[in-house]
């Protein structure tokens, strides 16, 4: 892709109109203030004990563990989804996508109980997985991944359908006429073009299944070292009535994300 | 030998392209035509990227399409190379491995597939770019590279898009010529589509040109040129084109009007003349075996070193004047001004046999 370089002439802040500036900056206001008052109001005296305290950790690793788990099986599942919905004309696409979108809208609360009626000890798979190989899914660790893929692999559906809808498929065409099959272009040519689309559909489902809740307190429940991530981990602490252990693993939670999204951010950016 | 022999006939809504295409091995052929007139939905089809409604493609003894027996070949599956108009060398590879992606496609082992692209790569005069992305490469270097990558299949058909159409003048001059030495030595079939009539010339052995998804007229550059049968056609070799029906040195045209031209002939004609046979004057001009017409000056602009002016009048013509007698003579549109032509100039040659719309 040629750029063509505009002159780019900058925009004084005057030629915003009040009406817009008003609530934009409101709206930053409402977006930052939180954040600002988990960092004013966190017990930094106590931080470095709090932090250090075993249960912290293990939850922490294994938030990371889990969402890093289920963003491979969002993109390994995700991204043929996604070249199926942006490629292949079948009949009753735009249900699929419909369907595909639900779980965005869903809260995941329902999400979970959906989850414990398929997998759970009688439920539709969960039966016949219990009887064939005497494995039980729910309130596992295991279901904490199967919790946040449910959750959060639309986003990367989503992101990466976009990339390919974005893609030139003459470059497609263009393979196609060298001799290439479907699926050595898909790995070949498609595949390499919307990598940054992946990219970016990977981190918003890192993301998502990182903050994720509701589906896996439901599924996999409250356990400290195999189902407790850090969000449930925070909300035990509020329960327990431990505001300060509370807004230590909230930082905790904020700074990791921050720190790994900016850094692969720059990263692609630099890249690109 | 037949290389390629093809009944296309497609159609997309109200457009139908229905034409006979063959080109023999070793054989470059033009496909020439304005825009909409078919020119790439014959490539789509030839392709196998859009499906014949009907006819056929046979290429090298084998049939790839023939809708009337439910025979279809998947593109991948054709012995086809193409170079697209803005070539699409895969971004993310370099210039090597976008030579060596057919190859691999086609099943050599890695090291024989790069092997085979360095070979092409140096034939091309780009072995030093061998490593470098498409992003870094000029745009005839470009060009080469897509060359490369569409020979280096081998391929027994090679298909160009406007090959020379992204590339500035001065590159068009060095590509045109480098592309024409690579064509002379591709053993396949070679088809050409342009709108450049000057790439068609220099680079093909035969033109087919098409409108509105009709072949109007093919033959050699020399026939064509002489003795175009569409406006289209006149106006791509410069001519002014008339059709009439002829009865010894006099051709009447479909409006009534008259000439008088050199060869004598019967029935449905065609009158060709060059803008520059045609000369402007301010009064009637007299002598006989002239033909003179009242007209009006509808538009002039520079044409090479001379003014081509455009005719309005009982027929329109182009005319060549010399920048002198335009301004000798005031030229300026509107104006109204006596044309004359020598008879000796016009060619006339038998329209029989010819469907398509009659020229104005």
């Amino acid at each position: 892709m040629t750029a063509t370089r505009r002159p780019r002439r900058r925009l004084g802040t005057a030629r915003a109109p009040l009406a817009l500036l008003l609530p934009a900056a409101v709206g930053l206001a409402f977006l930052v203030l939180p954040l600002v008052g988990l960092v004013v109001r966190a017990p930094w005296r106590t931080l470095p004990r709090q932090l250090t305290a075993p249960g912290a950790l293990t939850a922490l690793r294994l938030s990371l563990e889990t969402a890093t788990l289920a963003t491979v099986v969002s993109v390994a599942l995700g991204v043929p989804l996604a070249w199926l919905l942006a490629r292949v004309a079948f009949p009753g696409r735009r249900v699929v996508r419909a369907l595909i979108t639900v779980p965005l809208v869903l809260p995941p609360v329902v999400g979970g109980v959906a989850l414990l009626l398929v997998f759970g000890r009688n439920g539709l798979l969960g039966s016949w997985l219990s009887d064939a190989f005497g494995v039980s899914l729910p309130f596992t660790t295991p279901a904490v991944v199967v919790a946040e893929s449910f959750v959060a692999m639309p986003f990367l559906v989503i992101a990466v359908e976009g990339a390919l809808r974005g893609a030139d498929t003459r470059y497609e065409e263009a393979a196609a006429t060298l001799g290439a099959g479907r699926w050595t272009t898909f790995r070949r040519v498609t595949l390499p073009l919307v990598a940054p689309g992946i990219a970016a559909g990977a981190v918003l489902c890192w993301a998502r299944a990182l903050g994720e809740f509701g589906a896996t307190i439901t599924f996999a429940g409250n356990y400290p070292g195999t189902t407790q991530t850090m969000p449930l981990a925070v909300y035990l602490s509020l329960e327990q009535g431990d505001l300060d252990s509370a807004m230590v693993l909230s930082l905790v939670l904020l700074v990791v994300s921050i720190t790994i999204l900016a850094s692969l951010r720059d990263r692609w950016i630099s890249s690109s | 030998m037949t290389m390629l022999d093809a009944h296309l006939v497609v159609d997309r809504g109200r457009f139908r392209l229905d034409i006979d295409l063959s080109v023999a091995a070793g054989e470059v052929v033009a496909l020439l035509g304005p825009n909409g007139a078919g020119k790439t939905t014959t490539l789509r089809a030839l392709t196998g990227l859009l499906p014949v409604t009907a006819g056929h493609v046979t290429l090298d003894a084998d049939t790839l399409d023939d809708p009337d027996r439910r025979l279809w070949t998947p593109t991948e599956d054709r012995h086809i190379g193409v170079v697209f108009q803005d070539y699409l060398l895969f971004p993310h590879l370099t210039a090597l491995d976008n030579v060596a992606f057919g190859p691999r496609s086609h099943g050599l082992p890695r090291a024989a597939a790069r092997d085979r692209a360095a070979a092409w790569l140096a034939r091309v005069g780009l072995s030093e770019y061998a490593r470098v992305k498409p992003r870094r490469l000029s745009g005839g270097q470009a060009q080469r590279v897509a060359l490369a990558r569409a020979l280096a299949v081998e391929p027994a058909l090679l298909l160009l898009d406007e090959p020379l159409a992204a590339l500035d003048a001065r590159t068009r001059l060095d590509t045109r010529a480098a592309l024409q030495r690579h064509l002379a030595d591709h053993p396949g079939a070679t088809l050409l589509v342009t709108h450049d009539p000057l790439d068609a010339l220099v680079l093909a052995d035969r033109l087919v040109i098409i409108e509105d998804g009709r072949i109007v007229q093919e033959g050699d550059a020399a026939t064509i040129t002489a003795q175009p049968r569409t406006d289209y056609v006149a106006q791509l070799v410069g001519l002014n084109l008339y059709r009439g029906r002829a009865d010894g040195h006099t051709v009447r045209l479909a409006d009534g009007f008259a000439l008088t031209v050199a060869d004598s002939a019967d029935g449905d004609v065609f009158v060709a003349f060059p803008p520059a046979a045609v000369a402007l004057h301010a009064e009637q001009p007299d002598g006989s075996p002239r033909n003179t017409w009242p007209a009006t000056i509808t538009d002039l602009h520079r044409h090479g070193d001379n003014l081509r002016v455009h005719l309005d009048g009982p027929i329109s013509a182009a005319a060549d004047v010399t920048p002198e007698a335009a301004s000798h003579l005031h030229l300026a549109p509107g104006q109204p001004v006596w044309a004359a032509l020598k008879a000796v100039e016009t060619r006339t040659y038998p329209a029989a046999g010819e469907p398509p719309a009659p020229p104005g």
